[in-house]
């Protein structure tokens, strides 16, 4: 993975240094709180409703074991012991004091980390495939573009009083695990003329996003070479710097532009503005690029497994895992064999090098809180990682982790591992893997708490055997219109309002957030907290009686549309 | 200081005029077939979070605009780091800055990431000779 | 009753005016009564309390809305990281 050089770490001190003198300049009363605000936001400091919350980024979400470790140190010696991996692949610390948010961000900077633009009306986090490089079906991986983007947003001149925030997203696979057309700029690495020897280059979506008004990202261009990747996407920030709306800080989104705009015209005004900053070389050269790959290369033993799965003209890779194991007699039975193997068949997935697996795991225990893990789960994790997974961690916008290389025959003393750790929930895409945003019990903008609906309806569910039989359900869970939990892309999405002072929930149904996008719709009158719970069950208890042959929930629902639903919740 | 320039209206009226001052919503543009008679460009910020002025004057400095450009009103110390970048050499906050702090706060970055209306070199091209 | 809510400058701790300055319990908070934006106001300026409020308590001083509920109890799906009564502030 990418590594400081003498330049990025210089920056990244800078940052620590100037930081410290704000901070200071607010503790003496110089700054107001208005004046400090969108500095400290722009270092992914917010005041929530009990203290203050630090957001660090995880570009694209991959982190080796040793940032892993100081994620848990600084839960352990600055907050209260535990952290939040968020739907855009960071980590928030809850109970974070101003007085030591320099210290943070200082020992952040010994591990090649920060928590530069993770908030404000700037460029924040570049997002990406959390299978990335590991995943047979994926044309390139996308993480060094990911990086170049990182690197041309960070401290971007032009950029950084945008008229709100931008989320920025890249993939580089037909899958889309990343919610891209979701995202303010969504990015798909594809390749054209493959019979031809091909050429990689950027498929660009524009102006997607959830929040009070959801919306797909339109196609904008079909491809951009990915030599022009970072002029184009920088004729796409200005022309939004220049025309997004001002007047509404609820219209100021990209989406809006577009949608009042057209996307055609703003296609046209995009690429107007290309033809001009196409000429001052802002796309670094090929060498920085190769510089860049060249560190994401896959660890010697997984390429050397690839080499030999070519040569010998059987290139595909395992695409099941546990059959191998179950045929392997060193694998095979041993204590809790069932749990093993449930915990296989769910949480992992095929790697692109034979003999290896991609393992998820899970932050969504039933009775925990989705995406929390204490310092002592992050330090485990950590180890775990750098024994089996060649030191590199994924974090997902599911708010789980994911090992990238892990040995099939180290299946098992990972699960082990696990399992003495908390953390061998075998329910990754079922509908215990809840999406759920902090809500009312931290957040200073939710309208009503998110953790305990999702708790509830984990409970409700808790029987693995019942889950999956459901089989892939994606649940979602927002506490305030923002839609932080993402509910407008859940299978099934819950929405938390305040009704007159009291919590209510809004029920919908049908969206998605895979290659397969769509928003979800409300289905009628909202719900208290255990209705919400048993509106829930009447939904998935229709599905098992309306099901046919494989179908999920979701392709049951668009096949039979929201009455047959609605029927069974309001009838 | 900027109440005296003209606005972009009476700019485009009076051929006689040198001097302009752009508000947020005002497009640079309209000043390209007219640089060689400017000697003076103002760029409004009447709201420091309104960032529209920063692309008023990167698009004044790629059309090769030379002259003295300048930042006038709601404008911060973090603000005259990404200001300079973006082409503005001179600035007018409202409120006064602090002269020591504005230094430090410009000599605060060796490296930037990315090309702009300055002569910063990126760290990319610094990387690669 | 009302309460006058906001917080700390320094820690981010959720503190209470309790009549000649701030505390963390909500049990020393005092009634500001018709006071209110008076004392918000000279509080604000003193700058040591982030965005200062009003709220409407019951006749027992607990809040009315859940959100200040919430803010004086702790998160409530972390009842191990609630506010003790002999807690100190954490700045």
């Amino acid at each position: 993975m990418y590594q400081y050089d003498q330049y990025d770490q210089a920056i990244v001190d800078a940052r620590v240094d100037e930081f410290r003198d704000q901070v200071a300049r607010r503790l003496s009363g110089a700054l107001s709180e208005d004046q400090f605000k969108p500095l400290r936001l722009m270092n992914g400091l917010y005041l929530q409703l009990h203290a203050y919350m630090l957001r660090v980024a995880i570009p694209y979400g991959t982190l080796n074991s040793r940032q892993m470790h100081m994620l848990a140190h600084i839960a352990r010696r600055y907050d209260r012991d535990y952290g939040h991996f968020t739907t855009r692949q960071n980590i928030q610390y809850n109970w974070v004091k101003l007085s030591d948010a320099p210290d943070i961000l200082a020992d952040l900077a010994s591990v090649e980390m920060h928590a530069i633009q993770t908030s404000g009306n700037c460029i924040r986090n570049i997002s990406a495939d959390q299978f990335a490089g590991a995943s047979a079906d994926e044309v390139t991986d996308p993480r060094p573009w990911a990086e170049l983007l990182r690197q041309w947003s960070s401290f971007h001149p032009e950029f950084s009083y945008l008229p709100r925030k931008f989320k920025i997203a890249v993939i580089a696979s037909e899958q889309d695990r990343a919610a891209m057309r979701l995202h303010d700029i969504g990015i798909r690495i594809v390749e054209r003329d493959s019979e031809l020897g091909g050429e990689l280059g950027a498929q660009i979506y524009v102006g997607g996003g959830m929040g009070r008004t959801p919306m797909i990202a339109p196609l904008i261009r079909e491809f951009v070479p990915l030599s022009d990747l970072l002029s184009f996407v920088e004729a796409c920030l200005r022309v939004y710097n220049r025309y997004g709306r001002r007047d509404n800080i609820y219209k100021a989104r990209i989406k809006i532009l577009i949608h009042e705009l057209g996307a055609e015209e703003f296609a046209r005004q995009v690429e107007a503005e290309f033809a001009q900053v196409k000429t001052l070389g802002i796309d670094p050269p090929v060498a920085e690029f190769e510089r860049v790959a060249a560190q994401f290369a896959l660890p010697e033993p997984i390429q050397t497994a690839l080499r030999h799965s070519r040569e010998s003209g059987n290139p595909t890779p395992d695409s099941d895992v546990l059959t191998g194991l179950e045929l392997d007699p060193r694998f095979r039975g041993g204590d809790n064999w069932g749990g093993f193997t449930a915990w296989v068949r769910q949480n992992t997935h095929p790697h692109k090098a034979p003999g290896h697996a991609i393992v998820t795991i899970s932050l969504k225990p039933v009775g925990g809180i989705p995406g929390d893990a204490s310092s002592a789960q992050i330090d485990a994790m950590a180890e775990l990682a750098l024994r089996y997974s060649h030191d590199e961690l994924r974090v997902t916008h599911s708010q789980n982790i994911v090992f990238p290389h892990v040995a099939v025959t180290d299946l098992r003393a990972v699960y082990d591992a696990l399992v003495k750790a908390g953390l061998a929930s075998a329910n990754i895409d079922l509908i215990t893997d809840i999406i759920a945003c902090p809500g009312l019990d931290y957040c200073s903008l939710a309208n009503a708490r998110s953790i305990p609906v999702a708790q509830k309806i984990a409970a409700r569910f808790a029987d693995g055997a019942r889950q999956r039989d459901l089989g892939e359900l994606k649940l979602k869970i927002s506490g305030c219109i923002n839609a932080c939990g993402h509910h407008h892309a859940g299978h099934i999405g819950i929405l938390g309002v305040d009704r007159k002072g009291t919590e209510n929930y809004q029920l919908s149904l049908g969206g998605s957030g895979a290659e397969d996008v769509s928003l979800a719709k409300i289905t009628g009158p909202g719900f208290d907290e255990d209705g919400i719970v048993d509106a829930v069950e009447r939904v998935t208890d229709r599905y098992l009686a309306l099901r046919e042959g494989g179908e999920r929930f979701l392709d049951t629902y668009r096949r039979v549309g929201m009455d047959p639903f609605k029927e069974v919740i309001y009838g | 200081m900027g109440e005296h320039l003209p606005t972009l209206d009476a700019f485009l009226t009076l051929g006689a005029a040198r001097t302009v001052r752009l508000e947020p919503a005002d497009d640079a543009r309209a000043l390209l077939l007219h640089l060689d008679r400017l000697n003076l460009v103002e760029i409004a910020f009447p709201a420091f979070r309104d960032g529209r002025g920063y692309s008023s004057a990167r698009i004044l400095r790629q059309a090769g605009y030379t002259g003295p450009l300048r930042a006038a009103g709601d404008i911060l110390l973090d603000q005259i780091v990404y200001m300079k970048r973006c082409g503005f050499d001179t600035f007018a906050p409202d409120a006064p800055l602090d002269a020591e702090a504005v230094k430090r706060a410009l000599n605060r970055y060796d490296a930037v990431y990315q090309r702009a209306a300055d002569d910063a070199i990126p760290v990319w091209q610094l990387r690669h000779g | 009753m009302k309460l006058l809510t906001g917080n700390d400058l320094k820690s981010g701790a959720v503190t209470w005016w309790a009549g000649a300055g701030w505390s963390i319990h909500l049990t020393d908070a005092a009634d500001v009564g018709a006071d209110g934006d008076t004392i918000l106001t000279a509080e604000d300026a003193a700058r040591r309390v982030n965005a200062p409020y009003l709220v409407d308590a019951d006749d027992a001083g607990l809040p009315l809305h859940i959100k200040d509920r919430i803010r004086a109890a702790g998160p409530s799906v972390r009842s191990d990281l609630a506010l003790k009564p002999a807690d100190e502030w954490a700045a």
